[in-house]
């Protein structure tokens, strides 16, 4: 089912300017999936080389950090919203 | 890379100053104390013009510190989006974040620099509590290179 991801602006430029894409995916794994196919240049961003949620993103399913979820396997209904948003981290 | 220590020459960086009122400097260097001997981290919230801060703060808020370290700091994920979502109901912005250098100078760390491409309109502010007397900076970090913003104190 289609879920709103809402991208960060340092992003955008990757996904044709857009703040916001609609993508299909029962979880998170396979919305970022079918983003990062859609928009390749997003991939190295989003994704580790495993695969895995890149260790410097935070996603958030309805304003819910989705490592206290259940991840990528974080299950999405119908009109979720999903939000990208950068670690702010450093040494 | 990173450029030199202090201000980049010839270049006009905006803003002029960054300003912070006596109680969000309190604030800031407190929650840098009281995270101690780990790094401290915030987030303020304020306004922007045409893709840069202006310097005005409304909100220094301090957040959780999620690596939990003295080298390193990540501010918690939650705590990021609840003052992204506080930001927003007041039409305002984040505009920068600060962290607390415990042994070390007020100058951003080479990670420092590196991370700041992910908000590279931010202010970033860093607190050096390597001396008797708290040393708080701020920088703007421009395309890997790092400008001093001089602190207005209000
Ligand atoms: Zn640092």
């Amino acid at each position: 089912m289609p879920a709103e991801v809402r991208l960060p602006t340092v992003l955008r430029a990757q996904a044709d300017g857009q703040a916001t894409v609609a993508v299909e995916g029962a979880t998170i794994g396979e919305v970022f999936s079918a983003l990062v196919t859609q928009y390749p240049g997003l991939r190295g961003n989003l994704l580790d080389d495993q695969g895995g949620l890149h260790k410097f993103v935070n996603v958030y399913k309805n304003d819910e950090d989705i490592r206290y979820l259940e991840g990528l396997d974080t299950k999405i209904d119908d009109g979720d919203d999903i939000s990208i948003l950068p670690a702010v981290a450093g040494g | 890379m990173a450029s030199d220590p202090g201000r980049a020459p010839g270049v006009k960086v905006a803003p002029a100053f960054m300003r912070l009122t006596e109680s969000e400097w309190q604030v800031v260097v407190g929650s840098c104390y009281d995270g101690y001997p780990e790094e401290a981290c915030g987030l303020f919230i304020g306004t922007m013009n045409d893709g840069a801060p202006t310097g005005f703060v409304s909100e220094a808020r301090p957040c959780r510190n999620e690596a939990a370290s003295s080298l390193v700091y990540r501010i918690d994920g939650r705590d990021q989006l609840a003052a992204m979502r506080a930001a927003e109901q007041r039409g305002e912005e984040i505009v920068g974040c600060w962290h607390s250098h415990t042994h070390t100078e007020a100058f951003p760390s080479p990670t420092d620099v590196s991370q700041a491409a992910w908000y590279p309109d931010w202010l970033y502010v860093i607190v050096s509590l390597k001396d008797d007397a708290p040393v708080l900076r701020a920088y703007r970090v421009i395309d890997g290179d790092v400008h001093e913003v001089p602190v207005a104190l209000m």
